[in-house]
């Protein structure tokens, strides 16, 4: 088992170099001038000079390729153009948004596409098989921009009045505050220390944030503003979770220790829900960990649409604004993320399947 | 029909043909199994409608696409007037209403089909050209050439495709070719590896080695003996590659990175009316019904195509990483 980690981990440095080679020459690509493109207006040819000789511009190229890895390692993404400020740290402030978002996203879409799917296969091609089939395929086929502004139009305006009413955008209603945690346990912490960063970090989860303070108004409220950009971004992943739980369960169906246990008279639900199925799960768990990347994406949207300040509309600004080292973080970032929890589903999986460890 | 009963037919034409069983009888069964299927015939009819929408266009829109309405009786962002389901005779019709610059939505939203079906098509077709040369110069000469070339496609996967491709126009760009290319960059890597696999499945099989005995050159073992078995393949991802292009294109262009005004293209006019959706919000149903519409009959498509073409192929969703 320790091997199989070893070795996957070790097999994916290279494509972890070849990210940071993408993203680097993804700088490279900018046309015109770097110094120019990145400092627009201010950038005169003394300032240029310097900008230059600070960022390395003047050296050989892969000497440049071993600095910009360097800075990488450091936690050092530059600076933000339109904001002057280290773009890390702007990724860090917008980052529990977005995982919030697409944790729950991924949450509603599992919660809901696995027993879709089983219901599916147990009844294969009932009205409620072909109904199920139906959806998931115009789940997968719906623009997730479009979907939200539907939803948002329908919660938000044609359920108003109702007790269904949604919020269309924002992340909590004006007026309600939600106090940090820190400061609501009264911890007394220094304002530049690492930890209190950790703790601001922690803080803007605002579910978890408002279930430490016990704060339930804000905690519903929190989750209202959530719902529809949760329900919008989810249907992909859930259309493609139900899909698969479906092919997946119908194909172990088939097997002969399926009809080796019906024969010796074990229930039919039973074999489903005890035989079957964790067998039947395996492929599910990949395409899980393989979704996360589109709700990464999906997030970009989104955020977009919700106005919520996530890393995804921090990119969205960053496309309209140019401000390319935040367009060049958050890609490393997302797809060192990916690489990451694509690693994390391989492993779960050769633990779920002891076969995988042995290829 | 039992296992027996289906393949009788085919025994029995053997037996009297002796060895010379076509290889068409494999798109006939195909043929069969496909229109077998009620999901791909919706998918398939569907594709011809808007094939002739996107063709025909000039005659069924009632307008030009960028012709502003200045002379009519309308005013911005109408919505839909349409004369059967009782809107006043004495006001001139628009079935999907006016939009924020006074256009016909409705002869916009004809039109986009073409931008639709060109940006899903040509984005494909290069990915699948270079693609298949990829994948095939992987697969036929292994090594180093092998390595390198699908280590980089690895490279490439390790990105979720729409953020690259977000990426690489926010660098290179905005505008409808840029955004293409980025697409079909993306797409690459998937038909590189099925190309490839196809290449090594039967790259040791005895009738290469009896197409070399007999001196057949590399370009022609490639072209003649393996790139036939690699079409099925080839042939299903395309059309579902297809509908994640055209997703994808759209989502690009709703962030502003795709087509450019006027173009009616539906994820730009998605997007330039997406602060309306309160007041106006069939400027916004529209167009993204459309998009969903022609999404949808590309992946039904696809799907009664690969359980037409290769029954034993995994039952897999398509387009995991979408947006």
């Amino acid at each position: 088992m320790t091997e199989y980690i070893v070795r996957r981990l070790l097999s994916s440095i290279p494509v972890l170099l070849g990210i940071l080679l993408v993203t680097f020459a993804l700088a490279r690509l900018i046309p015109g001038d770097p110094c120019t493109a990145i400092l627009g207006e201010k950038a005169t040819p003394e300032v240029c000079e310097r900008f230059a000789r600070e960022h390395g511009l003047d050296r050989p190229i892969q000497i440049q390729f071993f600095y910009y890895m360097r800075d990488v390692l450091r936690g050092d993404f530059g600076d933000s153009i339109r904001f002057s400020r280290p773009v890390s740290l702007i990724l860090v402030e917008r980052l529990p948004m977005t995982i919030e978002l697409s944790l729950s996203a991924l949450l509603l879409a599992v919660i809901v596409g696995i027993p879709a799917g089983i219901l599916s296969a147990m009844r294969h091609n009932s009205a409620a098989d072909v109904a199920t089939m139906v959806g998931a395929n115009i789940g997968v086929s719906m623009p997730v921009f479009w979907l939200g502004l539907m939803l948002a139009y329908f919660f938000a305006l044609v359920l108003k009045g109702t007790p269904f009413w949604l919020p269309p955008s924002g992340r909590l209603t004006a007026g309600l505050v939600a106090t940090p945690f820190y400061e609501f346990f009264g911890w007394e912490v220094g304002r530049s220390t690492l930890s209190f960063k950790l703790l601001d970090f922690l803080s803007n989860f605002y579910i978890l944030n408002s279930i430490l303070t016990r704060n339930w108004v804000v905690l519903r409220d929190v989750i209202r503003h959530l719902l529809v950009p949760c329900m919008a971004l989810s249907t992909i992943p859930m259309a493609i979770i139900a899909r698969m739980t479906r092919s997946s369960l119908l194909e172990v169906l088939g097997r002969e220790y399926i009809r080796a246990a019906r024969a010796k008279g074990v229930r039919r639900g039973k074999v489903i829900l005890k035989h079957a199925l964790r067998n039947a799960l395996l492929p599910v768990v990949t395409i899980i960990g393989l979704s996360l990347g589109g709700l990464l994406s999906g997030a970009v949207l989104t955020e977009t649409i919700f106005g919520l300040a996530g890393v995804g509309r921090a990119l969205f600004e960053a496309i309209t604004a140019r401000d390319y080292p935040i367009i060049q973080a958050f890609t490393l970032m997302v797809a060192v993320g990916y690489v990451f929890v694509n690693l994390i589903v391989d492993i779960s999986y050769s633990y779920l399947d002891p076969r995988v460890r042995l290829d | 029909m039992s296992v027996t009963s289906q393949l009788a037919p085919e025994v029995a034409v053997l037996d009297a043909e002796g060895l010379s069983g076509r290889p068409a009888s494999l798109w006939r069964t195909a043929l069969r199994r496909f229109l077998r299927r009620r999901s791909a015939i919706v998918g398939l009819l569907m594709l011809t409608i808007l094939t002739l929408t996107a063709v025909f266009a000039p005659l069924i829109a009632p307008y030009a696409p960028n012709e502003t309405l200045h002379d009519e009786p309308v005013a911005k962002r109408e919505p839909p007037c349409i004369h059967l389901l009782g809107c006043p005779r004495d006001h001139p019709q628009h079935l999907m209403g006016i939009d924020g610059n006074v256009r016909d939505l409705f002869s916009r939203v004809v039109y986009g089909a073409r931008y639709s079906l060109v940006i899903g098509f040509t984005t494909v077709s290069f990915a699948i050209v270079l693609g298949t040369v990829l994948g095939a110069l992987a697969g036929y000469l292994g090594g180093w050439v092998d390595n390198v070339i699908m280590r980089v496609m690895d490279v490439l996967l390790a990105f979720p495709a729409l953020l690259l491709a977000i990426a690489i126009v926010a660098v290179i760009g905005p505008g409808l070719i840029n955004a293409l290319l980025a697409i079909a960059i993306v797409t690459i890597p998937a038909y590189a590896r099925v190309m490839r696999a196809s290449v090594l499945s039967v790259k040791e099989t005895n009738f290469i080695a009896a197409s070399k005995a007999l001196g057949a050159s590399p370009s022609r073992i490639l072209f003649v003996s393996i790139l036939p078995n690699a079409m099925t393949p080839l042939i299903v991802l395309g059309t579902l590659e297809v509908a994640s292009a055209i997703l994808n294109a759209a989502a690009l262009s709703f962030l502003g990175l795709g087509a450019q005004p006027p173009t009616p293209e539906w994820g730009y006019m998605l997007s330039t009316e997406r602060n309306q959706v309160f007041t106006s919000p069939h400027l916004v149903f529209f167009p993204g019904l459309a998009i969903m519409l022609t999404v949808l009959s590309f992946n039904l498509l696809g799907d009664g195509l690969r359980d037409a073409l290769d029954p034993t192929l995994a039952h897999r969703g398509p387009g995991a990483g979408r947006a």
